[in-house]
């Protein structure tokens, strides 16, 4: 496999759920921290700096916010906003930055305070007339941000006998993966059963296909693999990126087939792997349709068959592909743009050994998959020791 | 103090104001290439299939098949509260394009992909008009 010359050598989380006590920079300081003293570094060694938008404040610049509050004498900074793939995104601007030259090591951080800024329903409000759905051609006939999502779901079952039992089943892997991660928002077990009992909110997904509103924030520290070697802890490559984009909004595309199948075969290409090579696979799971069209178009199986492909622990620890360890959007924690960034800290620690109760025996490969958008825009990423 | 309950409405702009002019008076208008001859929708400023920016509004049937469907069970805001359940469809036009509207004139339980559908006009003000479809 080949490997960039970029490496990650630092995570961080900051506590995730419900966090009323913390601000938006607040949440990403308590990770830059995190991620500092995970890599053995300080803010003085910090010289890049990387950040989403966030959606309960305004920040006209939001990379200078960040780097200026968190004390970063930047000598390259930029907000990276490809929706939910920012998280990957940042990885690879990082990568870009530092063979550049421009600079040495790179803060990526985002998050936000998603769920105590607000009510809920404002949140609920706020989220289907921002932007997902387009502003003329699509708010003014009432979807929700799932209503967007449960066509492509409702498409999906129709072309290809998907079932809303299939569906269930993801939730119900991710929250099983989320019950071993300490730091997830919700860790009580469901069943198939109790997702397809769960409130009905625009059919065929109900609230247990939804992810969760969170409070929460994630940094990862990227340097060279030159000043990697010298650091604290085994450094994870990156050893290959790709993206995709195949529509805006989702009134006008076919449904099923998304810009993932271009995201994935560029990383696959560039990293000279193929998906037999993935131990482990932390899949942007904003809703469970999206991680059955997902595996399909990164090339875990055939077009229609992620229904069946995720059935009889498939996808769940010590199956064939363990996907979204850590708990994901559905359970772990969604807050916002910074939600698919707990992906890519998941995905370090499983290459690092270092997962705990959820570590895939032997992980050397992971990938990972953001998604923004209504399953509009796709980066992916492989990582590697 | 009750809130306000606004209904979002679309604001027409430079790009899209004939279609809502047209639907206002009850016509389905969608954007055609006078270079390659292809229907798109939503409007983009240049063509998708070749680039051209030569694009007209050009008339449409109207009638189209309901490609997907969800109905929607909880409201994204109390503007919508009292229409619950209702249906969010994606029509597939005859004339290629698909877009996003609302299913009239049938109970959600009837909503079936494939169904043939015509659009209808529902006056939401007394300036702005939304496509809708309904079956045929």
């Amino acid at each position: 496999m080949s490997k960039t010359n970029a490496a990650i050598v630092g995570i961080g989380e900051s506590k995730v759920g419900s966090v009323p006590d913390r601000s938006a920079l607040q949440l990403q300081a308590d990770a830059a921290q995190a991620a500092l003293a995970d890599a053995g570094l300080k803010m003085s060694d910090i010289d890049g700096l990387l950040t989403t938008p966030v959606r309960v404040e305004h920040w006209n610049m939001p990379c200078g916010v960040v780097a200026h509050h968190l004390g970063v004498r930047a000598k390259f900074l930029s907000t990276v906003d490809l929706a939910g793939a920012s998280g990957c995104g940042m990885i690879h601007q990082a990568a870009m930055a530092i063979a550049s030259g421009q600079c040495s090591t790179v803060l990526c951080v985002a998050g936000q305070n998603l769920l105590s800024h607000g009510s809920r329903a404002k949140a609920v409000k706020s989220m289907a007339e921002g932007g997902s759905a387009h502003p003329q051609f699509e708010v003014p006939y009432g979807p929700l941000v799932p209503s967007l999502y449960a066509l492509v779901a409702q498409r999906h079952m129709h072309e290809y006998g998907t079932t809303p039992e299939q569906l269930a089943e993801v939730a119900v892997t991710i929250r099983r993966h989320a019950s071993l991660n300490p730091n997830a928002h919700k860790r009580e077990l469901i069943t198939v059963d109790d997702v397809l009992k769960s409130r009905m909110i625009t059919s065929p997904l109900h609230i247990f296909d939804c992810a969760i509103v969170s409070d929460g924030a994630a940094a990862v520290i990227v340097t060279s693999a030159e000043r990697a070697r010298d650091l604290k802890q085994k450094p994870v490559h990156l050893l290959g990126q790709g993206y995709g984009l195949r529509h805006s909004h989702i009134g006008d595309t076919e449904l099923t087939t998304t810009g993932a199948v271009d995201s994935g075969r560029d990383a696959f290409r560039t990293a000279g792997l193929t998906p037999a090579d993935v131990d482990v696979a932390q899949i942007y799971d904003c809703f469970t349709i999206t991680v059955i069209v997902e595996l399909e178009d990164l090339g875990f199986c055939k077009k229609g068959e992620g229904g069946h492909f995720v059935e009889n622990g498939r996808i769940g620890l010590g199956g064939e592909l363990p996907i979204t360890t850590h708990g994901g959007l559905l359970s772990g924690g969604h807050p916002g743009l910074g939600g698919g960034f707990f992906h890519v800290v998941e995905a370090v620690r499983q290459v690092r050994g270092e997962a705990g109760a959820r570590q895939v025996k032997d992980a050397e490969v992971a990938l990972v998959h953001g998604n923004g958008g209504v399953i509009s825009i796709h980066c992916t990423l492989l990582l590697g020791v | 103090m009750s809130e306000v309950i606004e209904r979002p409405m679309p604001v027409p702009d430079a790009a899209t104001g004939p279609y809502w002019a047209a639907a206002h008076e009850g016509h389905l208008v969608m954007p055609r290439c006078n270079d390659c001859g292809k229907y798109h929708f939503y409007p983009h400023p240049l063509c998708p299939y070749c680039s051209s920016a030569k694009l007209e509004w050009t008339p449409v049937s109207g009638r189209g098949t309901l490609y997907s469907f969800t109905v929607v069970h909880r409201a994204p805001s109390p503007a919508f509260a009292a229409e619950v359940p209702y249906v969010v469809a994606v029509v597939e036009l005859e004339e290629g394009p698909r877009l996003m509207s609302n299913l009239t004139g049938c109970a959600p339980a009837q909503a079936k992909i494939g169904m043939p559908l015509k659009a209808a006009f529902r006056k939401l003000s007394e300036s702005v008009t939304l496509p809708v479809f309904e079956p045929q």
